[in-house]
């Protein structure tokens, strides 16, 4: 733990350029486990329709336009968890892949936004265990926190022991971030105090390293199970609930976030105690984190648009983004081809 | 500074205007001056009065209008009716290509309507873009449906003729659509006059009609405010008047026309309940909200502006509100992320001001989000949201329309309470009920009294799907097939013939001339299921057909219309049975009727004259006409709406409940017994006046009643004056309904007096209607009568 804590402190830099601007990636307060309390969810039935009506809306009622929108992109990237989980990462992949996180944007168009080189870099890095040394090498002295998925991913279903185990791996390699799933049978059954003790324990494994919870709502399928899993993660004391792995056969949606932030917002009504939201998988148009951002800002306010609250987990959504503020910087179309490999 | 760097510390959403310069262009194209759309024509705005649209979210005027004087209207008419000869004879495939036409002209030209419609009248571009075109698009083409349909689903009806057309301000070009698309689809021809504040999107409207080939006369337009509006509704030209408005206004005009024969449909005011139950998803519900009141500035008929919460829920609900009204965003219509615009004029948003004091006045709590003031002093007419709390139903903001962003607060202990103070009011428009569990939602949809109920929704709109309201909201439905029939009438009525007038009462003294030896026998009236002596203690003689005293039959009076009305409320159990239940009890009505047809034919041979022939024809029919109903009790059903894949829209036949009929004096027995049994078949309860001068044929009517398992209370008779009675119940605010059959005289005057609850009225003006045929005294016409029609929509899904 202590390495663990040391080296995350090493890629802190002193002072970034432009100060101002670095955003807190991780929330200042973490969210410690409490006991289930069932009766703070268990009354709870989502509609679907009126959820749907309210995701639908958000974007024709809200927009961003022109300098706005190229800010509001600017701040996607820095709430992204630039992501490879693929059977084929390599450690030259993985650097490749930070060397993007720190520089994101080419800087002429950096220029353009009257932005400084290196001020501009991804939320976080997200890779599989076994890769977070090569990452945390390739980040270090950048402040940007390595985030490693963990506990059998993507379906979870390891033993409980070696998920735990994975977890402290992962740690020990030097992650400052741990994205867990969760058993998805805990929640299909409404076995909420497995899921619980489960989630506590991943929680605990996690030590200093911040626990993203992966609720998998595309098998959860009801927006009612996903409020509830949401609350039970919560008092597991996850800092982060976030949506998908990006394996399940439907992965973020806006009704489904929707909802999920509503409980996060239900939780800190309860405890005082504010935890992040990541919508993972399919997110891969630079309107879509718009969406997203539009959907942090109306059901939670100002605070979660930073990277301490929020994250995009994405591999392909970087380089709309970047197409469109070349388009802002030139009034031209812009093509993939001119704008640097992930 | 940094733009970038700025915005990124603030992460504001900025400005994300619609460009209004074609919009623009358009006016100017105009020169800024409209003047009438007559026969096809744009006609100058002239030397004549003039008036002002105004841009309220800026104050600038956008164009001069010039006000119809009786002139234009006549001209406007004349049009409509040398256009209607043409387009009544259309096929309907032709008159389905026109609105097709029109269908496609909306959606061609929709963000200039859309653009055109904000600067006009204020509500956001969000709204004109996303749901007024495409649901006027909408209207058209489902419309365009029913002029292809019309032969084969309305066999036997024909357009009602030419139609004078009074549309409000708050959706000016979608209320255009509400009226002209089912007129012209009936083979009407129309004279429309939109709102004063609100005129441009018709214009526009009516360039496209051109430019679609449109006929011309077919449709019109006269601008003006109310006195244009009063001439179209005293205009003798007109065969129908279509009103959208307050129900103030919906008062005059119902005055107006009363007697003239003008067919007439109001959409009135509402004060719409919103009920939120503890099971409800409170976040679905605060959604609802804004969806409700703070849709369109909440210049909504239909808004959900009376909020009813269960006690349990209530903090935290209004909590969430509050907290959703924060985020909301008022401003600028034409900027893309804004909820609301402006109010659609300064006298209105006094209206709204005034309204809100005088709540705050009576105890309400004001709430509005922390940057209200910030609206102050803007050059626009804005309001902000608000929320009025502790309300009680005897403040007036309980129970008056404020037709603004304004919601009032009050909160209930049970479903029953809920139900009870949603009906709690003059108007039955709409309501809107959350709550996850769907037998409380259907119970307390089915409980209220209101032509609208959404189901875990609110303010959903669909041209299949009947709108109007109950009470005072007005009579009458738009969209669906139940929309159509405002614009048709029974063919035959065509050729009706009018009715001598009917002879007065005779004084209520002894007469004398009665059989000397046989018993006396007494007719009395029908009241809860007994016989009781008249409350005046009067009778007048019934005479024969020969001029010999039959009997004598109770001179009743208000008191006794009273009484009846209170026993047909009390019989409520009536209207909750099964049809399946009112079948047996009209056949076995039938039955006893059958045995003793032989006394029904004296009787009536004794009164009408005539030979027995004639006596046993009406007794037949009137049998088979008790049977055609029981028939019917349980078959005459609703019908099932799919205006979205996830939605259930269910147009439900409800009876009207307490109704007054006024019979007339042909065929006595027969005309009885066709307009009491579809009422009683669809479980209303009735107070009937039978003919004045035939009255004893209820007499005998009563007595098979009493055998026949009619529940007391379910048909109350009361003889007398028929126009005397007629007005009493006419005037009566507990009686939903007043059919009259009679003279022009006491259907004008049943017209007229039925303002005070505004009761739909069926009357026969005067004229003769053969009982006997199928087509004019029995089948869907009178049950279509019988009824009103709720529509509750369900979205569902998992």
């Amino acid at each position: 733990m202590k390495a663990q804590l040391l080296d995350s402190a090493r890629r802190q830099p002193a002072a970034a350029a432009g100060g101002e601007l670095v955003a807190v990636r991780q929330p200042l307060r973490r969210n410690e486990p409490m006991e289930l309390r069932p009766e703070l969810f268990e009354s709870v039935e989502v509609n679907l329709s009126a959820a749907q009506r309210r995701a639908a809306t958000l974007t024709t009622r809200r927009t961003v336009k022109k300098a706005w929108q190229a800010a509001w992109l600017v701040k996607a990237i820095q709430v992204i968890d630039l992501t490879t989980l693929a059977g084929d990462d390599t450690p030259g992949r993985v650097r490749r892949l930070c060397a993007k996180a720190r520089n994101p944007l080419r800087h002429d168009l950096l220029e353009v936004l009257g932005l400084a080189p290196g001020e501009i870099t991804t939320g976080a890095v997200c890779v599989y265990p076994t890769m977070v040394a090569t990452a945390a090498a390739a980040l270090a002295g950048t402040g940007i926190p390595v985030a490693s998925v963990a506990t059998g991913f993507p379906a979870g279903l390891t033993p409980l022991a070696d998920r735990l185990s994975e977890i402290r791996y992962a740690v020990a390699q030097g992650a400052d971030e741990i994205d867990i799933v969760i058993t998805r049978a805990h929640a299909l059954t409404g076995d909420w105090a497995a899921l619980h003790e489960e989630v506590r324990q991943m929680r605990e494994a996690c030590g200093q390293a911040h626990m993203k919870a992966i609720l998998a709502t595309g098998d959860l399928k009801t927006l009612t199970n996903v409020y509830r899993a949401s609350m039970v993660a919560m008092m597991a004391g996850a800092d982060f609930i976030k949506t998908s792995t990006g394996m399940e056969a439907v992965n973020a949606t806006l009704p489904v976030s929707l909802v999920m932030v509503r409980a996060i917002r239900d939780y800190r009504e309860r405890t005082g105690v504010s935890v992040g939201f990541k919508p993972a998988g399919g997110l891969r148009a630079a309107k879509d984190a718009i969406a997203w951002l539009i959907l942090m800002k109306e059901e939670l306010g100002r605070d979660w648009l930073e990277p301490g609250l929020f994250r995009l987990g994405a591999s392909a959504l970087l380089g709309d983004i970047e197409r469109q503020l070349e388009h802002y910087a030139t009034g031209r179309y812009s093509a993939a081809n001119r704008h640097a490999m992930a | 500074m940094n733009e970038i760097r700025d915005i990124l510390k603030t992460m504001e959403y900025g400005p994300a205007p619609e460009e209004a310069n074609i919009a623009v262009a358009w006016l100017d194209s105009h020169g800024r001056r409209f003047g009438h759309f007559i026969d096809g024509r744009f006609t100058d705005a002239g030397q004549g009065p003039t008036f002002e649209s105004r841009n309220p979210a800026t104050g600038d005027k956008l164009a001069d209008i010039a006000a119809a004087g009786k002139g234009e209207v006549d001209a406007a008419v004349a049009a409509a009716r040398a256009a209607f000869a043409r387009w009544s004879k259309l096929p309907g495939n032709a008159r389905a290509r026109h609105l097709y036409a029109l269908a496609r002209q909306v959606q061609k030209h929709s963000r200039l309507l859309a653009v055109i419609e904000t600067l006009d009248n204020g509500k956001p571009i969000r709204e004109t873009r996303d749901i007024d075109v495409p649901l006027v698009a909408r209207h058209f083409y489902h419309h365009a449906g029913w002029a292809e349909l019309l032969d084969s689903e309305f066999a036997g009806y024909a357009p009602a003729g030419v139609c004078g057309q009074i549309i409000p301000w708050n959706f000016p070009l979608l209320m255009l659509a509400w009226k002209v698309a089912p007129a012209l689809a009936a083979g009407c021809t129309v004279v429309l006059k939109p709102a004063e504040y609100t005129p441009l999107t018709a214009m526009a409207f009516a360039e496209l009609c051109n430019e679609a080939g449109l006929p011309k006369g077919v449709f019109n337009i006269v601008n003006g405010a109310g006195t244009t509006g009063a001439l179209i509704t005293a205009h003798d030209g007109l065969d129908k008047i279509a009103f959208t408005g307050s129900t103030e206004v919906g008062r005059l005009i119902r005055k107006a026309t009363a007697g003239s024969g003008r067919k007439l449909s109001l959409e009135l005011g509402g004060k719409s309940p919103f009920i939120v139950m503890e099971e409800a998803d409170i976040d679905a519900a605060v959604e609802g909200v804004v969806d409700a009141i703070w849709f369109n500035q909440g210049e909504v008929c239909c808004a959900g502006s009376r909020a009813l919460v269960q006690e349990g829920v209530a903090d935290r609900f209004h909590a969430r509100l509050k907290a959703r009204m924060e985020t909301l965003r008022v401003g600028d219509p034409l900027d893309k992320a804004i909820d609301m615009g402006a109010v659609v004029d300064p006298v209105q948003l006094e209206n709204i001001e005034r309204r809100v004091a005088e709540g705050v006045g009576e105890g309400a709590t004001l709430w509005q989000p922390s940057w209200a003031p910030g609206l102050k002093g803007s050059r626009g007419c804005f309001y902000p949201p608000t929320l009025l709390t502790d309300v009680e139903p005897a403040s007036r903001c309980a129970q008056e329309e404020i037709f603004g962003p304004v919601i009032a607060s009050m909160t209930f202990r049970t479903p029953g309470e809920a139900i009870a103070l949603a009906n709690n009011s003059r108007y039955g428009l709409a309501a809107s009920v959350w709550s996850q569990s769907l037998d409380i939602a259907f119970d307390i949809a089915k409980n209220l009294k209101a032509g609208v109920v959404w189901i875990n929704s609110t303010n959903l709109f669909d041209a299949a799907a009947g709108f109007g309201g109950y009470r005072e909201s007005g009579f009458g439905r738009e969209g669906g097939r139940e929309g159509m029939m405002e614009y048709l009438v029974p063919a035959w009525t065509k050729k009706a013939r009018a009715l001598p007038a009917p002879p007065g009462l005779p004084e209520p003294l002894p007469a004398g001339g009665a059989d000397a030896g046989s018993l006396d026998r007494t007719m009395k009236m029908y009241i809860g299921g007994k016989q009781v002596r008249p409350d005046w203690g009067y009778v007048y003689p019934v005479i024969d057909a020969r001029g010999r005293l039959v009997s004598e039959a109770g001179y009743g009076n208000r008191k006794d219309i009273r009484n009846a009305v209170e026993a047909a409320h009390a019989a409520s159990a009536w209207s909750a049975m099964t049809g399946h239940g009112r079948a047996q009890v009209l056949y076995f009505l039938a039955e006893n009727l059958e045995a003793r047809a032989a006394d029904f034919t004296d009787r009536l041979r004794h009164l009408n004259g005539g030979g027995a022939d004639r006596a046993r024809r009406e007794v037949a029919a009137s049998l088979a006409r008790v049977i055609h109903y029981a028939a019917w009790a349980d078959k005459y059903d609703g019908a099932v709406r799919g205006p979205a894949p996830n939605m259930l829209s269910l147009a439900l036949n409800e009876p009207w409940e307490v109704m007054a009929i006024s019979c007339p004096d042909e065929a006595p027995l027969l005309a009885f017994v066709s307009l009491v049994m579809p009422a009683i078949a669809m479980g209303n309860r009735v107070v009937v006046t039978p003919s004045p001068t035939k009255a004893l044929i209820a007499g005998d009517f009563y007595q098979v009643l009493d055998t026949s398992d009619v529940p007391g209370g379910v048909v109350n008779i009361v003889t007398g004056d028929r126009d005397q009675l007629a007005a009493v119940m006419a005037r009566h605010d507990d009686i939903a309904c007043h059919w009259y059959f009679g003279s022009s005289e006491g259907s004008a005057m049943v017209e007229r007096e039925s303002v005070g609850n505004l009761k739909a009225t069926w009357v026969n003006h005067g004229k003769a209607r053969d009982w006997f045929d199928a087509a004019q005294g029995q089948g869907r016409d009178f049950l279509f009568h019988a009824v009103r029609i709720k529509t509750i929509w369900t979205p569902f899904g998992v």
